[in-house]
């Protein structure tokens, strides 16, 4: 995994995206509808808001004993015959990976739609280590097609307009396909087909796994998850460690409000809950399983300022309400999970250097907070991550002398009011119809693209001393 | 409490305030050496400065009834994020707890503390009502304002299409990301050209510096308004 800082900042990625017709066009359709969708869903289940809260206290209460449901899982996987692998980091799991290919002489897997494999590179590296990925979830396979990376959390191709896929379809795959959803999905049903059987590993992610049963639980609507675990003779699992959950009663409550998150379903299509590999005289199932349990930087946020990231049930409906994502887009962010949660997740995984501009990329409107299943607080931690920034130095030196000055202006009246003072002068030559239309230096950052009123000929406080005298 | 956009560049907005509530029988009080409630400093990350802000304001301000502030992130930071930036200092805590209490933004203090139900005011125009972020999800108020807006004669009120959609603005965000920031707001004037509406109103000064500089910069003959101009509209602009 390349740590590197990325080549080109944030601003610039931003500019280049809110330029593309394409990707303003697909943003607008698909996120308004996942918006309403989602709306609908909760107006008509009065039940959604206790839900919500139950499931939040589900995982902060699961997050106390991490350990113990975890062993608790790996347990009850093992007595069905699984295998569980723990990862410390993301290397690890890839590694574990690698070795289980290497192994078993496997030569093509077939994968669900899975970020934390994306997580860890996991495609990258099975091409280089000589095994064919194949993505089977539709989004996935759009977007595995076009060498790119998922955009969305759940709608990894939500970035491409049905025109763009037709195209990319009519030519990676030879032919001519229509713009219609229909015909692009038979064509792709038709080409993963022959893929599923000749694959020799699934490999999944995990929406949840319980640890009293052992089942990993997947949560997919195109039924691609039920052959990846059930028709290659190896599936593989990897879990992000918090994705554990005590009992099947708790995976009611997730249930009941996941899919409702997400695409506004009352549940997905298809809810696969898998118990261990094949068991004598079943006659499917593979004959292996493993789950791998990966940390990656997720424990050490269990008493950390980013703990209520670890509640996240990646529905991405932190994305589509906000303001932010829904003008530039996933790929912008520049990481694994784009999108207000996803500042807090790359923070997680990559460290604070890596969100410093990211963690202002945000206008703190709350619409995350308030759409999240389990109500975590986005925007605070955002705020915190902001107050990392500035602890640890890594702020722009410019942008420490402006808040310095604001900070001293703000503490001492006099100051304020000298400051009032300065700005009439200063702004004189630049008032034109009693607005300022166009400011020099930092300010001009405003004035590009908006008016800003002048400071008053005399401000509420000067006036205040005639009103005092009614 | 006036704040410092409202004190240095809307100074009309605290004067429409001071004469509606005056004419509601209200005794104002206006402590002298107001600056900002900091929220600024706190967003960006500079919380130990934001704290000496906080600790200056809550002093100001312990020996007043009520505190009734005409912009919702202000009162937000106020009532949610003072006492959690002075809870370590022995003297300031209460204080602070006490002053997040006593604080209102202007159409809670209206609606819920004084019961205004009618409102006496010349104000003539179709209007939109933009909610705020802060007044909306932090203080959880959407209806007060249109209440009053409703209980204007002269004004009728239109549904804003995505009236509960962020305006871009959000303090720093605004000058770090101009063009995101600047994205976000023309999708929020298009839907406020939309509505056919002659005034655009909101509670935040925030909010109407951002929109306004928008509304004027694109020439709309669309004005942006707070809701105190338009429940006392013959305040000295």
């Amino acid at each position: 995994m390349s740590d590197a800082p990325l080549k080109t900042p944030f601003p610039q990625r931003a500019h280049a995206a809110l330029g593309d017709a394409h990707l303003q066009e697909a943003l607008t359709i698909a996120t308004t509808k996942f918006i309403g969708l989602r709306k609908e869903s909760f107006a008509g289940f009065p039940a959604g808001e206790a839900l919500r809260d139950r499931a939040r206290a589900i995982k902060e209460a699961t997050l106390q004993k991490l350990d113990a449901h975890l062993e608790r899982l790996a347990d009850n996987v093992e007595r069905l015959g699984g295998h569980v692998h723990w990862a410390a980091t993301g290397d690890e799991a890839r590694d574990i990976i690698l070795r289980l290919c290497r192994d078993k002489g496997v030569r093509m897997a077939v994968k669900s739609k899975s970020m934390a494999t994306e997580e860890i590179e996991l495609n990258e590296a099975l091409e280089a280590a000589g095994v064919k990925p194949v993505e089977t979830d539709l989004g996935e396979y759009i977007i595995q097609l076009a060498h790119e990376k998922p955009s969305h959390i759940i709608a990894p191709a939500i970035h491409k307009t049905k025109g763009q896929v037709a195209d990319l379809f009519s030519k990676e795959l030879g032919g001519r396909f229509e713009a219609d959803p229909e015909v692009l999905t038979a064509v792709a049903r038709k080409e993963l087909r022959q893929k599923f059987l000749e694959a020799d590993m699934g490999i999944t992610g995990a929406n949840f796994a319980v640890a009293e049963t052992g089942t990993i639980v997947l949560v997919t609507n195109e039924g691609n998850g039920r052959m990846v675990t059930s028709l290659p003779r190896i599936h593989v699992a990897v879990m992000g460690m918090e994705k554990v959950i005590p009992t099947m009663t708790d995976l009611m409550v997730f249930l009941s409000i996941l899919a409702r998150s997400a695409t506004g379903q009352k549940l997905s299509s298809y809810t696969t809950l898998v118990r261990g590999p094949r068991q004598p005289g079943e006659v499917e199932g593979p004959e292996e399983l493993h789950l791998i349990l990966m940390d990656n930087g997720r424990t050490r946020q269990i008493a950390g300022t980013l703990r209520e990231a670890l509640y996240c049930l990646r529905c991405g409906a932190c994305l589509n309400v906000c303001p932010v994502y829904r003008q530039i887009g996933g790929h912008a962010y520049g990481y694994t999970y784009p999108g207000p949660i996803g500042i807090l997740l790359t923070a997680m995984l990559k460290g604070t250097h890596a969100v410093k501009d990211l963690a202002h990329a945000s206008s703190l409107c709350g619409a995350c907070k308030d759409v999240c299943p389990v109500r975590i607080d986005i925007p605070r931690m955002l705020v915190e991550l902001r107050e990392h920034v500035d602890r640890e130095r890594i702020a722009p030196l410019g942008e420490r002398m402006v808040f310095g000055l604001a900070r001293r202006a703000m503490a001492s009246p006099g100051l304020f009011r000298l400051g009032a003072r300065l700005g009439r002068l200063a702004q004189r030559p630049f008032v034109r119809n009693g607005r300022l239309t166009s400011l020099p230096l930092f300010f001009g950052q405003w004035t590009r693209t908006r008016d800003l009123p002048p400071v008053a000929a005399r401000t509420f406080s000067e006036r205040w001393k005639d009103l005092d005298r009614p | 409490m006036i704040t410092c956009l409202g004190d240095l560049l809307f100074p009309e907005v605290g004067v429409a305030m001071v004469k509606l509530l005056r004419r509601l029988g209200v005794t104002l009080d206006f402590p002298e050496g107001q600056t900002c409630c900091g929220m600024p400093l706190f967003n960006s990350g500079y919380h130990h400065d934001a704290a000496l802000v906080a600790a200056r304001t809550v002093r100001l301000f312990e020996r007043s009834e009520h505190v009734i502030v005409p912009s919702g992130s202000c009162a937000w930071m106020v009532k949610t994020e003072y006492p959690g930036l002075l809870e370590d200092d022995p003297a300031l805590r209460a204080p602070a707890e006490a002053l997040a209490r006593k604080t209102y933004e202007l159409s809670q203090f209206l609606v819920d503390v004084l019961g205004v139900t009618t409102v006496d005011s010349p104000f003539k125009g179709r209007v939109t009502y933009h909610d705020s972020c802060h007044l909306l999800r932090g203080l959880g108020e959407s209806q007060n304002p249109r209440k009053l807006l409703r209980a204007v004669k002269g004004c009728e009120l239109v549904e804003l299409p995505g009236s509960d959609e962020c305006c871009g603005f959000g303090g720093s965000f605004s000058v770090r990301l101009p063009e995101v920031s600047t994205a976000v707001l023309d999708k929020k004037l298009g839907n406020v050209e939309s509505t056919g509406a002659d005034c655009l109103v909101a509670c935040d000064a925030g909010c109407l510096m951002q929109m306004g500089g928008g509304l004027s910069r694109r020439g709309s003959r669309v004005r942006a308004l707070h809701l105190a101009q338009v429940l006392e509209p013959e305040a000295g602009a």
